[in-house]
């Protein structure tokens, strides 16, 4: 789960961390008056989004008076912001982050990750900040320096006072590099963060280290035992097709496609998006019903996914382990019933039973193409929905 | 027996007098499983199914025999309840679990540690199907009559596509020796390469099959060790084709987040280390069976 910069300035510097004084607005006159409330000659008002990049994309504004604040608060408020990580939709922008300017001398990276190699917390840093990692490990991978924590005893001192050194910090800062370097890590693993970076971490003209942007995302399977971070979750950010579904406790990614899918299991789901494509077509979702595929859920599914108003055919695909195919092929009906579909609908079912389903489906006077294999699944759909375009 | 279990094997049920974990045991009892009791704390001393119910694994290892246990336990609980299972000298544990927190998981690897390599217990998973050899026993949430008896291992995350690849298997008239789920989490208890080198080693697998998708490094990791050290045919397929990049897909660790762990990257990574890979997940029946008649000719 993202939040945003201005909630992970807030945790960050509960441990420890310095951050540009600012304050959050939501409408022009609000940023004004925030800019006045933090003092000084020059600000910054940022769009929060839940996307990096966001100064390519426009949204991030540096001003000079008054006029100038409410002129970028008044352009960006309502906005959609278009960065290379949102997609083209983009991101509404319905909150600024007003902030003193800051006199950067050198910019740093900071990052921390869930390594999957070493199944470690990892810190990643290098000299070079204000670019994106990816672009530092393709122009100047040498600056990089890795890290990894022992899970048993946690971070060291020295491990931060190593990195500090590695990054050419002059000795007098050093100190509060160690103190930011360890708050981030406690912030990371006593909250269960999945990523933390702090790009740029800013050496100022004043000569002190503060972050001045930073991004946190958090295991979604650790959000039990943090509730005051699930309370970050802005439902403004997300694809209002995945807030509906995932809100009914269904796995659904939204895709750019006319395929709507209802599949069981992740790996099935993912194959059978892989079919689709393999057969020319383009699938509008990703959709794990989750264990049991019960009538109650498929209804749900089905809901789910003719929300989208481009789906123009819907496939089916339940491999039935532990429940039985004439079992989820009266799911299937009944939703239909309840839901209306009014598209096309393959149906492939495979399993136990699987006669006894497809003998329901065929029988039921519904008109719905039943499949046999996942290849011929696809096939079925991308033909519907082709025929549907000529 | 083929590989980590075969009826034989003594296996406990972890979370056993839950909803989940009776209609699992019953089923995997069904199926011949060896199942000699299960643990959940404050039941001890009861009977449920059949087979005793013990307080902690270890009062239940003393009692029975234990040798693999298999935990159905809540994500909150469920890291616990695996080290519970590692510290009472348990050889194999499965989780199901689904939902566990990644730095639990963190912790959880790095306890196993703490034994030494030859007394250090297995994990398979969690967040998976679990394991089977067909016709003897099943650790998992399975359904056993879709797989055939035969020598052809199957190693992968998911859960039904593994189903799809055994099914496709049985049409075209080709056995499994034991499927592996090594489940969809971004941090596992064994990895492919793990279960390769035990199929490696099997005497009754000819074959392996690994069912892959997009995110992390293990599938790339499994395939460099093959080309060195694997002699039998690997066929693979990697699941995500068209998953867009920094989006979870369902699985936990199903997200590309570096080069390398796009389903496209994989593939060419694979094909380049001489791992057969199946084009289409329609095509494992095909592909296992093309496979293995070019080793008959070759033999």
């Amino acid at each position: 789960m993202d939040i945003h910069e201005y909630q992970a300035k807030e945790i960050l510097s509960r441990f420890g961390v310095s951050i540009p004084r600012g304050g959050l607005a939501y409408s022009p006159e609000q940023a004004t008056y925030r800019a006045r409330e933090i003092g000084g000659e020059r600000w910054v008002v940022k769009a929060q989004i839940h996307s990096g990049a966001r100064g390519k994309a426009g949204g991030i504004k540096v001003c000079s008076t008054d006029h100038e604040i409410a002129d970028a608060a008044d352009f960006l408020l309502g906005r959609r912001l278009v960065t290379h990580q949102t997609g083209p939709a983009g991101k509404l922008v319905s909150r600024l982050y007003v902030e003193e300017a800051t006199d950067i001398e050198r910019e740093i990276y900071l990052g921390f990750v869930m390594d999957r190699t070493t199944e470690r917390i990892m810190i990643v840093a290098s000299g070079s900040g204000g670019m994106e990692i990816e672009e530092i490990a393709e122009r100047e991978p040498e600056s990089i320096i890795r890290t990894s924590v022992d899970p048993g005893v946690g971070m060291q001192t020295f491990q931060a006072r190593e990195i500090a050194f590695g990054l050419g910090l002059e000795p007098g800062l050093v100190g509060k590099a160690v103190e930011t370097i360890m708050g981030c890590y406690a912030a990371f693993s006593n909250l269960d963060a999945a990523m933390l970076e702090i790009n740029p971490l800013v050496v100022t003209g004043g000569g002190d280290l503060i972050a001045l942007d930073a991004k946190m995302s958090f295991d979604e399977n650790a959000l039990f035992r943090r509730p005051h971070i699930a309370e970050f979750r802005d439902k403004s950010q997300e694809d209002p097709r995945e807030t509906y579904a995932n809100d009914r406790g269904l796995s659904y990614v939204g895709l750019d496609g006319n395929i709507g899918c209802i599949i069981n299991g992740a790996g099935l789901a993912m194959a059978t998006l892989d079919m689709i494509k393999l057969a020319g077509g383009e699938p509008a979702n990703f959709l794990d019903i989750g264990g049991g595929a019960s009538p109650e859920r498929v209804t749900k599914s089905f809901r789910a996914v003719l929300r989208d108003q481009n789906v123009k055919v819907v496939l089916v695909n339940i491999f039935a382990g532990i429940n039985r195919c004439d079992w989820v092929a009266e799911g299937v009906l009944k939703a239909i019933e309840e839901v209306g579909v009014e598209v096309p609908l393959v149906v492939r079912l495979a399993g136990t039973n699987v006669e006894e389903g497809r003998r329901i489906i065929a029988e039921s006077g519904h008109d719905i193409l039943l499949a046999d294999t996942l290849a011929e699944a696809a096939g079925m759909a991308v033909d519907a929905w082709k025929q549907q375009t000529n | 027996m083929a590989i980590l279990l075969d009826c034989k094997t003594p296996v406990l049920v972890q979370g056993f007098t839950g909803k989940i974990g009776s209609f699992h045991a019953r089923e995997m009892m069904d199926y011949g499983t060896n199942v000699v009791g299960g643990v959940t704390p404050g039941k001890g001393g009861s009977t449920h199914l059949g087979a005793p119910v013990f307080n902690t694994v270890k009062g239940a290892v003393k009692e029975t025999g234990a040798e693999a246990s298999i935990v159905f336990v809540p994500p909150p609980f469920a890291a616990d309840s695996i080290m519970e299972a590692a510290d009472a000298g348990i050889k194999t544990c499965v989780c199901i679990t689904d939902g566990i927190p990644t730095q639990d998981m963190i912790r959880v690897k790095r306890y196993m540690r703490r034994y030494r390599f030859g007394d250090r217990m297995r994990l398979i998973g969690p967040n998976c199907a679990g394991m089977i050899t067909p016709g003897q026993a099943m650790m998992g949430i399975m359904p056993g009559h879709i797989y055939m008896q035969g020598r052809v291992g199957i190693v992968g995350r998911s859960g039904t596509l593994g189903y799809e690849a055994a099914s496709q298997m049985m049409a075209a008239g080709i056995g499994v020796s034991t499927s592996v789920g090594i489940g969809g989490d971004p941090i596992n208890g064994s990895s492919f390469r793990d279960i390769l080198e035990l199929f490696e080693q099997d005497h009754k697998t000819d074959a392996v099959v690994m069912i892959g998708e997009i995110g992390g490094p293990q599938e790339a990791a499994a395939a460099a060790w093959a080309r060195e050290n694997m002699s039998k045919p690997l066929i693979a397929y990697i699941a995500g084709l068209s998953a867009p990049k920094g989006r979870r897909m369902g699985h936990a660790g199903a997200i590309i987040s570096a080069f390398g762990e796009s389903a496209q990257e994989k593939v060419e990574i694979l094909k380049e280390t001489g791992v057969h890979i199946s084009p289409t997940p329609s095509q494992f029946g095909e592909t296992v069976q093309s496979v293995l008649s070019e080793q008959k000719k070759a033999a």
